[in-house]
């Protein structure tokens, strides 16, 4: 999304009416101690104050899930729909209220699963939406059921035995869909590069979809664990118009530059298995965005009455 | 079959009559009977039209699967359904008049203008064909008349297959008297994008049509018009429900195809953008009901459009709609079903799941426009009840209404139907989103962008201030005031009017597009000395007021619909295990009363001669 008039103004310093990350809190969160919405939580109401967005002018989405709990902690107007569903509904609202700036907050079953077909549709629609994919490879709410992205192996109330395939990657999934215009991932135990990605999901105008990688602390407490414990096993990928957090050099030993338009190079890294990738992979900017291309000026009500009876013309007797 | 010398022509004077053309897929039936419609409407006639369909788009040529076509009736009065068997037919072929015959779509006395090359084709096995279909129909007592319409139409162009329709026309023209003048000036029309010479071939095709029915057919037919003293149009239910819908204000359409609804989507995408509104075509008919609720929430006035499959599918999101009370007109345009059934034909059994298709209760508005011409108002009426009852709003129509073809009275627009659908005025102070009027279950929609508005909608049990709650009180308040606001809207409906006498033997009750038959039957059982009237319900939930009270005052009530319905007397079919018509289940529930029921569900408009039938065996 375009920031750029806002950002420039710079309110949060000038304005002496400036929102803080807190004023965007509505109820307080009511995950479990440790979830990793919490972190998604926190940088997004970073971002909102940072932005010094209108509370009122902006939705957030969501489908059903613990993840889809997120629009009542937003102090923002929210609509918690039906499992699998938010991006039809986005889709909806921002072809309505263009001007709103509208997020999408799903979870791993409620997007790959459940929601996967309006998943492909949305990224090819390519509508001006952030979408924030919180990612905890198991169906949290319903209690430990296999989600597609659950790593194979993992034991779960339907998978007792450990699950047998392996698990579905989104990143791929989404940069094989024509007309992707972004596509990151980052992951709730690196706050300052979850801050700096949702910033620049923000920032694009389209599709912005971010995968944000994070535990369940009831169900997969441990399926980031080597990589949480141990940096080297991460990748960051940088560049000039990626995702920049400052001081992650120090942590990450290990960094890639890697151009964000290069979609082969985006789809061949997304492929690889060796390092867990953080960062911006792909981002376009020049795709039709579904709510520019749709958008039609409006007409008064005596113009279209006016029209209809030229309409009627053609079926008169 | 016997057919006809020359002799003297022969004059009659009827006050209707119903014609179809007959033709293989592609040979052009359509434009043919579209010309002749609008030509009989604009001489003055009721007209009704009707579209044959074959399943596939390009069938098999010359086979009984094949047949496609349309069926006009017209008459000196007004036409309000499709009639009983026609009366002529003009027919390309013998399969595809074959096929009519077998679905009894002829009258016994009917006449058949035919295609004579077959008989004497070069191949054996279609004139063995040939004879064997005129075998089979030789169990009538149709006129055949056999006209060389492929060889007359090869004098005037090198492929009959673009041109036969236009001389048929002719035939038609002459045998009824049409004005010429008109005709040219609709195939003009037609043909308006085209260079002029093409106009010219079709008018001359048209001539030689009736220069040979001239010379050849010594009968003719006067059906006498009224003059029209009304501004009047002609379109179909889905162009009718499509132009209601702009006229509606609706601004965005998401749909995703489904026969018979689709065109209705196709007339608004050709011009829904002039009126600053759109068409979505989503991935599935899930997105639809989702992208069109979005919009709604957002504050545009939305609609989505399908017809049974395609409900199914929308029935979680439906539930969302009702359950967060965000206005959505749904559009279904009825087909047979179960599953994917009868993709083109008319069923009307998306009553009880249009009313109960979702787990939990979930109240809401179901209307059923009884004409073409309702078509188009039920848009505006939906519209408006649903922005005033933050509600869904399903409109009921069926293939039958969809590609049937009447006039009526052309609408004086208002501008009050264009007004915005949310009030942006700034919200009264601690104003909850869900601020019931603890009456009428009313409360004030508050859209997004609305300072100090903001809350999160959710399809989960909620209070007034959209914060989820599962307390007994809670969802209680919320289930009661989501009901009603139903009986609130029933409080502002007038009981249905009766036609024919305020009591007596039988009421016949239907629902949406029966009603032309339907009173054609109540017409001929007056006539026939019997106490029969009927009534025909709009609102279907909440129903019109006062129907127990009118039920009182006749004898026996049926309801005559389109759906399925057991009879008593077949195998394991008793009082007690009888499953009822659709709209009958739900008036015994309503009232009480034993409310019998006759239903069919042949893929095809009802016929009133069937109606009057039923009736003869229910009155006993
Ligand atoms: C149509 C439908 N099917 C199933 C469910 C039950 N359900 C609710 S949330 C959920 C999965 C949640 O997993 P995920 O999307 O990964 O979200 P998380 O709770 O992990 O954040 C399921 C299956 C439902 N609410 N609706
Ligand atoms: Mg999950």
């Amino acid at each position: 999304m375009n920031s750029n008039v806002i950002s420039l103004l710079n309110l949060e310093n000038d304005n002496p009416q400036c929102l803080a990350a807190e004023d965007y809190q509505k109820d307080e969160g009511k995950w479990c101690a440790g979830c990793g919405d919490f972190g998604a939580l926190n940088a997004v109401k970073r971002l909102l104050a940072k932005e010094q967005l209108k509370p009122e002018k902006m939705a957030f989405v969501s489908g059903i899930g613990c993840s889809s709990r997120f629009p009542h902690y937003v102090n923002a107007y929210g609509f918690h729909g039906i499992h699998g569903r938010a991006l039809p509904i986005a889709t909806g609202l921002k072809l309505a209220r263009p001007e709103l700036d509208v997020f999408v907050v799903m979870g791993d079953g409620d997007c790959t699963s459940i929601g996967a077909g309006h998943w492909i549709h949305a990224t090819r629609y390519n509508a001006n939406l952030t979408v924030l994919l919180l990612d905890n490879n198991i169906y949290g709410l319903t209690k430990n059921q296999t989600s597609p992205t659950s790593p194979q192996g993992t034991i779960s109330n339907t998978s007792p035995s450990g699950s047998v395939l392996p698990p579905l990657d989104p990143l791929q999934a989404t940069l094989g869909v024509s007309n992707a215009s972004f596509v990151a991932q980052t992951a709730d135990w690196v706050p300052a590069h979850l801050y700096a990605t949702l910033q620049a999901a923000y920032e694009h105008r389209g599709f912005s979809f971010v995968r944000i990688l994070q535990r369940c602390p009831k169900f997969t407490p441990d399926v980031f664990t080597e990589q949480v414990k141990n940096p080297d096993l991460t990748e960051l990928l940088v560049h000039e118009n990626g995702v920049n957090a400052p001081g992650l050099d120090k942590l990450f030993k290990a960094s890639r530059e890697h151009d964000p338009t290069d979609i082969d190079e985006a789809r061949a890294l997304a492929q690889r298995t060796d390092l867990l990738r953080l960062g911006m992979f792909f981002r376009d900017e020049s795709f039709p965005v579904y709510d520019d291309i749709r958008t039609v000026s409006p007409v008064s009500a005596q113009e279209k009455i006016r029209k209809l009876e030229k309409e009627f013309d053609r079926y008169a007797v | 079959m016997n057919s006809i010398a020359n002799s003297k022509t022969s004059i009659s004077t009827v006050s209707e009559h119903t014609v179809e053309i007959i033709t293989d897929s592609g040979e052009g039936a359509q434009k043919c009977a579209h010309v002749f419609g609008q030509t009989c409407a604009k001489m003055g006639n009721g007209v009704w039209t009707v579209e044959i369909i074959p399943a596939e788009i390009e069938p098999p040529a010359h086979t009984t699967t094949s047949t496609s076509g349309n069926i006009v009736r017209f008459g000196t009065e007004k036409i309000t359904n499709w009639g009983d068997q026609s009366k002529l037919a003009v027919a390309f072929n013998d399969q595809v008049c074959l096929s009519r015959h077998r679905l009894d779509s002829f009258d016994d006395n009917c006449i058949i203008l035919h295609e004579c090359s077959w008989e004497t084709h070069e191949d054996e096995n279609v004139r063995e064909q040939y004879a064997k279909a005129m075998e089979e129909m030789s169990s009538k007592n149709y006129r055949l008349i056999k006209v060389p319409i492929e060889e007359e139409t090869l004098k005037v162009v090198d492929n009959a297959q673009h041109g036969k329709n236009m001389f048929a026309l002719g035939l038609l023209a002459e045998i009824y008297q049409r004005d010429l003048s008109i005709i040219e000036k609709q195939i003009a029309h037609i043909f308006r994008h085209k260079p002029a010479k093409i106009t010219e071939i079709n008018v001359e095709l048209v001539k030689r049509g009736m220069a040979w029915a001239r010379d050849n057919l010594k009968f003719q037919y006067i059906i006498e018009s009224k003059p029209v003293v009304e501004n009047r149009v002609v379109m179909t239910g889905n162009q009718a429900a499509a132009l209601g819908a702009v006229a509606a204000g609706m601004e965005l359409c998401a749909m995703y195809p489904i026969t018979p609804a689709t065109s209705v989507s196709h007339e608004l995408a050709a011009i829904i953008e002039n009126y600053g509104g759109i068409v979505h075509q989503a991935e599935d008919e899930i997105a639809a009901a989702g992208v069109a609720l979005g919009a709604s929430y957002g504050g545009k006035v939305a609609l989505t459009v399908t017809s049974g499959p395609g409900m199914a599918l929308k029935t979680e999101f439906l539930a969302l709609a009702i359950m967060s009370e965000i206005p959505l007109v749904v559009l279904d345009v009825q087909r047979g079903g179960p599953s994917t059934g009868l993709p083109t034909k008319v069923e009307q059994s998306d009553l009880l799941s249009s009313l109960y298709g979702q787990p939990g209760d979930a109240p809401r508005i179901v209307i059923a426009p009884r004409s073409i011409e309702e078509c188009f108002h039920s848009m505006i009426t939906a519209r408006r009840i649903a922005e005033t009852f933050r509600c869904v709003v399903i409109v009921l129509t069926d293939a039958n209404l969809a590609s049937g073809v009447q006039q009526f009275t052309r609408p004086e627009f208002d501008s009050r139907w264009q007004q915005d659908p949310v009030d942006f005025s700034a919200l009264p102070e601690g104003l909850r989103p869900y601020d019931w009027d603890p009456e009428t279950g009313l409360s004030r929609r508050i859209v997004p962008g609305t300072p100090g508005g903001q809350h999160t909608v959710t399809g989960l049990a909620h209070d007034e201030s959209s914060k989820v709650s599962y307390d007994p009180e809670s969802n209680e308040r919320g289930c009661r005031m989501r009901s009603r606001k139903l009986a609130v809207l029933q409080s502002t409906l007038l009981p249905p009017p009766i036609y024919g006498e305020e009591k007596g033997d039988l009421l016949v009750v239907g629902w949406g597009s029966t009603q032309g038959a339907i009173e054609e039957a109540v017409d001929r059982a007056h006539d026939a000395g019997l106490s029969v009237s009927s009534c025909q319900l709009t609102f279907l939930s909440p129903l019109e007021p006062g129907l127990k009270e009118i039920f009182s005052r006749y004898r026996k009530v049926m309801t005559v619909e389109i759906n399925y319905s057991d009879t008593i007397g077949d195998p394991y079919i008793t009082e007690e295990t009888r499953r009822y018509g659709q709209l009958a289940w739900i008036l015994r529930a309503q009232t009480l009363v034993d409310i019998d029921c006759w239903t069919s569900c042949p893929g095809q408009p009802l016929r009133p001669n069937d109606i009057y039938n039923s009736i003869l065996e229910k009155i006993k």
